[in-house]
């Protein structure tokens, strides 16, 4: 599904990334973890088109992406969500995911005029699916801005799949949540995998990784220190050095 | 009866003007080029009905085009520049524009006289509405028609997923291209209609003043443009005709009566109501 073959990102003298080969099946929940700083957010925003790679190359679905502009590879069926919340707060949280419905298959379906100049008749349903999936119906027309942050999550959650991905890059969706809010991710992300989405898990919290991931890549200074199924990186020494830092363990 | 239906004239034309920058600032843009727009309208129509006897609707036709087609060129380059800059790259074209007409003689002779763009001098007698037998009011109905379709145009793309796209590119285009937005497409397509509404605005200028120089179309002109937008907020596009109203006939018009006074209150008016609204008459709330 997706495949990154020696991709590095350099800062001036920062390797954020350096030389990361990894590898999604279709249909994987991958999970990638690593200390703050090593390189997680940059790989995501590599893959998506908003930073450009200094070297390697990155194949979707067997396909070298990596000249395509971001918008180009949403189409081609890459989504994601941010670590820190980007809606668009003065738009309804109904209006958050019209804008988004850009993929390839929105865009045959429609002619130019009524899907630039139609008005919201046209859409309703499939908005709709996507606000029962978030349980975001009851506040479809409060604007982005106003809702709670767990809300927020979860609409840019929606926002992301209004584009039908085939692969969803999640950037820490459970910064900040409490274990509740936790546990309904969880199901949402599981029932997304169901839905047949490869999906890419960026995350510091630990029982969100190890519960639903097929196999973690574990990151540190850009580059990857382990690679395994949950048991395996769990047991890991290098992983557990990485993240308690000093002594050997 | 005349001084009216001349200021509701000057607000019809000012209310396209700042419409133009109404659809650019809705994608984050702050572009002071609406003026040079306006400048190329101005002379397209005037220079079709003088120098080239056409009816007066098609050469606003070619008005619009022409803003277009120059906002359209301008804004692939100049839209790969964001905040000030792009402030400064619009202000330098839109002096360009304005140096250009200062430059620009066409002229022909009409009978005994000769008539087109005169550099500095500038372009007189552009007669098309006396020579037609046209009253101020019917003049002022004409550029109301033209206003009403723009409002209307500029509401209905609000209403419809093309300016909910703006807007979203406007709060944030980092998160508008992860979801599949073209920023480039859509900010110079804001910028080309911006064009088309300020070629026609420059052109019905022309006609109900008769006479157009470079210094009709100058750094303070190109200010007002993005000034009403701002006023106004963004709500809706009738806060950019408030805001007209408010600027052009309230502050310039109600004011004359205070002499040299006027420009110090009519400064302090906008900060007033800037302060008392600070997402402008018809803003949205910011949380």
């Amino acid at each position: 599904m997706l495949e990154l073959r020696a991709l590095s990102r350099h800062f001036g003298g920062v390797k954020a990334v350096d030389g990361l080969d990894l590898k999604l099946e279709a249909g994987q929940i991958f999970g990638l973890i690593g200390p703050n700083g090593s390189g997680k957010s940059t790989t995501v925003n590599v893959v998506t088109g908003l930073l450009a790679p200094t070297s390697g190359s990155i194949l979707f679905r067997g396909e070298d992406i990596g000249a395509l502009p971001t918008h180009l590879r949403l189409r081609a069926g890459i989504a994601r969500t941010f670590q820190n919340i980007r809606l668009f707060g003065q738009l309804s949280v109904w209006q958050n995911l019209w804008v988004a419905q850009n993929s390839a298959a929105d865009l045959a379906r429609q002619g130019f005029l009524a899907r630039w100049l139609g008005g919201q008749g046209r859409v309703r349903e499939e908005i709709a699916r996507l606000l029962e999936f978030s349980g975001l119906a009851h506040r479809q027309d409060e604007l982005a801005a106003n809702l709670a942050f767990g809300e927020r999550r979860r609409l840019e959650l929606a926002r992301a799949m209004a584009a039908k991905p085939g692969l969803l890059l999640l950037d820490e969706p459970a910064a900040g949540m409490n274990s509740e809010e936790i546990g309904q991710l969880r199901e949402r992300i599981l029932k997304l995998r169901e839905a047949g989405v490869t999906i890419l898990l960026v995350e510091h919290v630990m029982e969100l990784v190890m519960g639903v991931t097929d196999r973690i890549a574990v990151l540190n200074f850009g580059q990857k220190i382990a690679e395994g199924t949950p048991a395996e990186i769990q047991a890991h020494p290098a992983v557990r050095k990485a993240y308690l830092g000093g002594g050997s363990a | 009866m005349d001084f009216y239906f001349g200021l509701a004239q000057l607000i019809g034309v000012h209310t396209l003007l700042g419409l133009s920058a109404y659809i650019v600032l809705l994608t984050g843009q702050v572009s002071l080029a609406q003026a040079g727009f306006f400048a190329v309208g101005a002379y397209t129509a005037g220079m079709l009905t003088v120098l080239g006897g056409w009816h007066l609707v098609p050469a606003l036709g070619a008005s619009a085009l022409g803003g277009a087609a120059v906002a359209c060129a301008v804004g692939f380059p100049a839209l790969r520049v964001k905040g000030l800059m792009l402030v400064i790259a619009t202000l330098a074209f839109g002096e360009g524009v304005r140096l250009f007409f200062f430059n620009f003689d066409y002229q022909i002779a009409k009978g005994d006289i000769k008539v087109g763009p005169l550099g500095g001098e500038g372009f007189r007698q552009i007669r098309y509405f006396p020579e037609n037998g046209w009253s101020t009011g019917e003049v002022m109905l004409f550029i109301w028609l033209f206003v009403a379709a723009a409002l209307a145009l500029l509401w209905w793309f609000d209403r419809s997923r093309y300016g909910t796209v703006l807007r979203a590119v406007g709060e944030d285009e980092l998160a508008a291209q992860s979801v599949g937005i073209n920023l480039t497409a859509v900010k110079v397509s804001a910028m080309t209609v911006g064009g088309a509404i300020a070629g026609v605005g420059g052109g019905l200028y022309a006609h109900y003043t008769t006479h157009i120089e470079h210094a009709s179309f100058n750094i303070l002109v190109a200010t007002f443009a993005i000034a009403y937008p701002i006023v106004g907020g963004l709500r809706s596009v009738f806060g950019t005709l408030l805001a007209v109203v408010f600027v052009q006939g309230v502050l310039v018009e109600g004011l004359r009566f205070m002499g040299d006074w006027r420009n110090l209150l009519f400064g302090a008016l906008i900060l007033l109501a800037m302060n008392l609204r600070p997402t402008g008459f018809l803003g949205g709330r910011r949380a």
